[in-house]
């Protein structure tokens, strides 16, 4: 830091030199930012604008530039200065554009303005330009885990794109689910019949493949490392051990039907003549193989009548089954009716069903089924009652409203019951009490990461490993480590395909980046990472904890071990740390700090009150960047400091503000809970966990509680953003100013 | 020669003394004066009706119609059939689309007609009157002799059933259709575009066997008509337009309203609107008087 | 054996196949996706008076509720209004279906003797092939004498006012009694007709054969 120079640039394009007082700006930068090198140019992003700047860079010594123009999310690339620490001060979309142009208004704007010097100021000097990751690993090797459609479809996909595979599947042979089936649900024109299912041609690209390194009957003893320096222990049948290193990887474990033994009501385990999904494609394989026609298991004569019975253990709203429905089994039941219909059509099928969905093409798949006979009957199938070679499937019949409605005489039963994922170990779990006399059936690891939070990739919802559907599908809570096909959601071939070519390039991208030393998303190319100061730590172990990536481990003496090509740089860390030991070079305890401290509170009787607002970047920056080109205007009171995320707020800002005099403090960040939208999954959780614990403080200080407010605000919020400051900021002026001003 | 030339199909109730014989008699005085001209088949026979169907059969029903097509063929080769009955219209078309898509069934239709001495070589395009006005004439045409625009007088256009549905008139939805209302504007009275029942169905052909049924639907036409500040309706069908003007009667003793709201064709508005007398129009086969067109005829 | 008894023997394990092979436009009742569109734009089925509407009797035939089916009054409901069948997401003529379904139970002697749309539609039928032209008066009279002479005299007053109503309009025409409108090749139109009933039963009886 011994070089530091300091250079401040105001820009006067856009309006802002019309609106505001260019060179009170830069009289404020030199006094209260003591920013001695500072100016103000016509149109700073222009490439004389950009000139200047170079030139002061090149022949001036600068090292750290303030740019007071438009907001850190505009013209990024015309202000891009690698070498350089950068600040940027908000005037256009923070100040004019929410401010009207009235003469009335032209004060307050310009003190808005003159803040976000101050802050822009102090904010650079708290700074040092990011000098990337010297820790990172280099290898571009994918592992696959899983021999099904996704896993070979990933490998493949991978290969071509020039990156070397190794391929773990724990059976003798590759294939999965797929490989079971008699044929596929059409994915193409017409959409009529069942078909091939593509995975023998899948089996041979990947044994073709001299790219592709396969290990048969073998699992994942141990992953250790981080992305681009994992090694993966495998471990084979003979009892051997392969140590391979990776990049990235593929998690492609797939699903298990869930178990009919489960549904007896329905038949299940009580005679051979129900089966399920899958036990059905096995009497078709047996019957293709033979003379065509699909026998009743019982005593081997041809099958005249199925009743498919869809749902089965499914969409249970009682918490006993599963509580979801698997989205393909409604095409497969279909698919099976048809193998009946199109080698017999005097064979009676009936698909009882309650809300029959068939996505995309299926609904011509549905009416080709309609067309050759096949039978759809709305109704909740109740009870499956076997006797000798035939069963009775009574139901309710929701269109009739008839209880009592049943097919009697049934050869075969299909049961649908549903795809569980094979998720591995749930981390998150609460450990079972044991209750005697049954024995504990523990889940396996699939991937046995060495990691302190656990052996596997947490788990979202019903035990899937989704992490975020809407922006980030594939992705997991653990950096590099991509899952794809039903062990993510339910899902069929056709989408479980998509899946797997979708998580080759993100793990793709997530090697190449850790060789780079750069962030994954949200924070995609960042080289910052987090520093810690360990003479300060006191191994109290939250940052290891509270993570949402996993990326910290623990030593022996328990201080905390960064992985920093793990890390997302979310800075949930930063936030948590009570002694406040963790930094980012350019995002710190003291780069916010030093912001919140240098805004100009005016005393009490000037009734211009103060509010602070800590922004997420990922949702609520933007939806206010905005309202300002929307020119939804709001409170020129506020102000307003962008975070990483609510995650990485830490209490102290929150204190400062208040003892500052700051009237009121405003935290805007991402839904939490189950919907979600935190850009770092649980960052927004955390960070309102802790300040749950705020009130205490505000008690200690003898504070209202309406001084600090907590608002989930989405990146649609752009009218009802401006209109909650608002309502916050005359809440504020109700109960009055601050006691702690002029202190 | 006339300027539009159509072999006709009238229809039964169209007949000089049925129910839809004031229809019959205005649709030939608007049609001279727009220059059209309306050949009657020879000896023509019914069409069925969609209600013939506990007796009548596919095939039967379809003969019948082919009749009627060879007749046209035989006497007007080449001439499109021109319907002004909503369900000889829809049958008339029905029984064509269906020949024209079953070989089995035209060729069991031939077979059929060969018993009358009868045959038919080409399909005949069929026409609704409201077609040929639209299509053929069009509104800039047919706005250019109105001499007398029915100046104030706010009308609801009912479109009913069978001239909408199965086939509807082309580019017009089956929900909302709008011709009716821009005839209506044409002849310079108001239209309400956003009277709601404009498609609801009169009750057919249960008017005559379940009328309680019928009228509890024909109540809600006219109520709503009303509801909208409607003055009368008018309609292109003539079981609408007998359904909705004879039962007001029968439907205020039931439902204690007072509906005395006039029925009226698209042809009785255009002749008025044309200066034609109210003869001409036909308004003296009104049971509810359109006094306000008779006003206006005798201008 | 009568022609149901026949009908239900032959189709013994499959109603929708029965229905399929002998009734207009039949082959679409499979077809039915449930979505109950139909019901829901059904002028009668408002006012309740389907005791099953079209999607619960396309259920039925699947369910082989030949019985319940054929014998019911719903299907004589229908105003041939049409909605359904522009409505029907999977374009499936409900309204003939109806009127195929209704044929097909009249044809057997399973329809409801009473329904006065199933004896309207008789009637409507004969009076408009008898002379090739609908008799309005006939048909009139035809109705409100189905049940013996006094009765008819009772509903012949209920609509006194409407059929003054109408002579006065000159859309009645009282003479209509003695003989009225009528085509003149009467004879073609019955041999015509002759012919295509043989026809269309020997049709449906090579499907019943199979």
């Amino acid at each position: 830091m011994a070089d530091m120079k300091v250079a401040a640039y105001i820009c006067k394009g856009c309006g802002l030199g019309e609106r505001l007082d260019a060179d009170a700006l830069v009289k404020v930068a030199q006094k209260d930012g003591k920013v001695p090198m500072a100016k103000t140019h016509d149109f700073l992003c222009s490439t004389d604008g950009v000139a200047m700047i170079r030139n002061d860079i090149a022949n001036e010594g600068v090292t750290h530039i303030m740019i007071g123009a438009c907001s850190r999310r505009a013209k990024t690339e015309a202000f891009y200065f690698p070498e350089n620490a950068v600040a940027r001060a908000n005037l256009r979309e923070g100040v004019i554009w929410i401010r009207p142009d009235t003469e009335e208004a032209r004060e307050t704007t310009q003190e808005m303005a003159e803040d976000y010097i101050r802050m822009g100021c102090a904010e650079i000097k708290a700074m040092a330009a990011p000098a990337g990751n010297p820790n990172t690993g280099s290898s571009k090797t994918l592992l696959v885990v899983g021999g099904g459609v996704t896993g070979m479809t990933t490998a493949i996909e991978a290969s071509k794109t020039g990156y070397p595979v190794v391929l773990v599947e724990k059976t003798g042979e590759l294939g999965g689910m797929a490989g079971k089936l008699y044929k596929r649900i059409p994915v193409h024109e017409p959409y009529k019949s069942p078909a091939d299912t593509g995975v023998a041609d899948l089996v041979s690209q990947v044994m073709a493949d001299s790219n592709i390194k396969v290990y048969l009957n073998a699992t994942v003893a141990k992953t250790d490392g981080a992305p681009g320096r994992f090694v993966v222990d495998i471990a084979t049948e003979s009892g051997a051990t392969h140590t391979e290193d990776i990049g990235a990887i593929v998690q492609a474990s797939g699903f298990t039907l869930y178990d009919m033994n489960k549904l007896p009501e329905l038949g299940g385990g009580q005679s051979p003549n129900v089966v399920d999904q899958l036990g059905l494609e096995a009497l078709a394989k047996a019957a293709a193989a033979g003379d065509g026609v699909i026998r009743r298991p019982s005593d081997n004569q041809p099958v005249k009548s199925v009743v498919f019975v869809q749902c089965a253990g499914q969409r249970d709203p009682s918490g006993t089954h599963l509580a979801y429905c698997s989205g393909y089994c409604c095409n497969a039941s279909i698919k099976q009716a048809m193998y009946f219909k199109d080698a017999n059509p005097s064979v009676d099928t009936t698909i009882i069903y309650t809300d029959l969905r068939t996505p995309g093409n299926g609904e011509d798949f549905y009416r080709s089924a309609q067309e050759k006979g096949v039978i759809f009957t709305k109704g909740r199938v109740g009870q499956v009652v076997p006797s000798g070679n035939t069963s009775t499937v009574k139901f309710h019949d929701l269109i009739l409203d008839d209880k009592d409605a049943a097919v009697a005489d049934v050869d075969l039963v299909v049961l649908a019951t549903g795809q569980v994922p094979n998720s591995g170990v749930d981390i998150f779990a609460a450990p079972k009490e044991a209750v005697e006399g049954e024995v504990e059936v523990k889940p396996i690891s699939i991937l046995n990461l060495n990691y302190r939070q656990g052996s596997d990739v947490p788990q979202l919802k019903q035990g899937f490993t989704d992490s975020h559907f809407i922006c980030f599908p594939y992705e997991t809570r653990r950096t590099g480590i991509y899952t794809a096909g039903p062990v993510r959601r339910p899902m069929d071939i056709a989408q479980a395909r998509e899946d797997a070519t979708g998580a080759a390039l993100k793990a793709i991208q997530a090697l190449e980046n850790a060789e780079l030393g750069r962030a994954a998303h949200p924070r995609s190319g960042d080289l910052s990472f987090p520093k810690v100061r360990l003479e300060g730590c006191t191994q109290c172990k939250r940052c290891t904890v509270e993570c949402p990536f996993g990326a910290i481990d623990e030593d022996e003496k328990r201080f905390p071990v960064f992985n920093e090509s793990r890390c997302r740089r979310c800075g949930t860390c930063m936030g948590a740390c009570p002694v406040r030991v963790i930094s980012f070079e350019n995002y710190s305890v003291n780069t916010v700090g030093a912001q919140v401290k240098a805004v100009d509170i005016p005393d009490e009787f000037s009734e211009k009150p103060r509010i602070l607002i800590l922004a997420c970047e990922n949702d609520a920056y933007p939806a206010l960047d905005m309202a300002g080109m929307n020119h939804n205007e709001y409170s020129a009171f506020v102000r307003i400091i962008p975070i990483r995320c609510l995650g990485s707020v830490n209490t102290i800002w929150v204190t400062d503000a208040l003892n500052a005099g700051y009237d009121g403090v405003m935290m805007m960040g991402c839904k939490s809970g189950d919907e979600y939208q935190c850009h770092f999954v649980k960052g927004s959780e955390l960070g309102r966990v802790r300040m749950s614990k705020i009130d205490d403080t505000l008690k200690t200080l003898n504070l209202e509680s309406q001084r600090v407010r907590d608002l989930e605000v989405a990146i649609t919020d752009i009218e009802r953003v401006p209109e909650m400051i608002n309502k916050y900021v005359e809440e504020l002026v109700a109960i009055g100013p601050s006691p702690f001003k002029g202190f | 020669m006339a300027k539009h030339e159509y072999a006709f199909y009238p229809g039964c109730s169209s007949q000089k003394g049925a129910s839809a014989s004031n229809y019959l008699t205005s649709v030939e005085s608007m049609c001279k004066t727009l220059d059209v001209k309306l050949t009657e088949i020879p000896d023509w026979n019914c069409c069925g009706a969609s209600i013939g169907y506990a007796e009548a059969g596919e095939l039967p029903r379809h003969v019948m119609n082919a009749r009627n097509f060879a007749l046209s063929e035989q006497h007007m080769p080449g001439k499109e059939i021109v319907a002004t009955c909503a369900a000889c219209w829809l049958g008339a078309r029905e029984t064509r689309e269906r020949l024209t898509h079953s070989d089995t069934l035209m060729a069991d239709t031939k077979e059929a007609l060969k018993e009358a001495g009868l045959t038919i070589n080409e399909m005949p395009e069929i026409r609704h009157m409201v077609e040929v006005l639209i299509e053929d004439i069009g509104f800039d045409e047919m706005k250019k002799h109105v001499k007398k625009p029915l100046e104030g007088v706010k009308i609801a256009g009912y479109v009913g059933c069978q001239t909408n549905r199965p086939f509807g008139v082309a580019g017009e939805s089956f929900e909302n259709p709008m011709y009716l209302d821009m005839m209506v504007d044409m002849v310079g009275a108001t239209p309400i575009p956003e009277y709601d029942m404009k498609v609801t169905c009169c009750g057919g052909a249960l008017a005559f066997s379940e009328p309680e049924k019928a009228q509890a639907q024909i109540k809600d036409i006219i109520e709503s008509a009303y509801d909208h500040g409607a003055e009368m309706i008018v309609t292109p069908c003539p079981l609408c337009q007998a359904n909705v003007e004879i039962y007001q009667g029968q439907i205020n003793k039931t439902y204690g309203t007072k509906f005395n709201i006039p029925v009226m064709y698209y042809s009785q508005l255009m002749v008025v609107a044309y200066g034609g007398s109210a003869k001409d129009a036909a308004l003296n086969g009104q049971l509810i008087r359109a006094r306000r067109l008779e006003e206006i005829a005798a201008k | 054996m009568s022609a149901n008894t026949a009908m239900a023997e032959k189709y013994r394990n499959s109603f929708l196949k029965e229905i399929e092979e002998q009734v207009e436009m039949g082959d679409w009742v499979k077809m039915c996706m449930q979505c109950g569109v139909c019901s829901g734009s059904c002028p009668t089925n408002f006012q309740s008076a389907w005791e099953h509407p079209p999607q619960e009797l396309f259920m039925m035939i699947r369910a082989g509720k030949r019985e319940e089916v054929l014998t019911t009054s719903s299907m004589w409901n229908c105003t041939s209004c049409y909605n359904c069948i522009v409505r029907c997401p999977r374009k499936l003529p409900i309204t003939h279906i109806m009127h195929g379904i209704a044929e097909y139970a009249h044809r057997l002697g399973l329809a409801p003797k009473m329904q006065p749309t199933r004896f309207f539609s008789g009637l409507f039928w004969k009076n408009a092939t008898q002379t090739g032209r609908v008799n309005e008066l006939k048909l009139s009279m035809g109705l409100y004498f189905r049940n013996g002479f006094s009765a008819g005299v009772k509903e012949g007053m209920k609509m006194k006012d409407v059929a003054l109503g109408l002579m006065k309009a000159k859309r009645l025409n009282p003479f209509e009694i003695l003989g009225g409108h009528k085509c003149r090749d009467q004879k073609g139109i019955q041999a015509m007709l002759k012919k295509a009933y043989e026809i269309e039963r020997s049709r449906k009886a090579a499907k019943m054969a199979g």
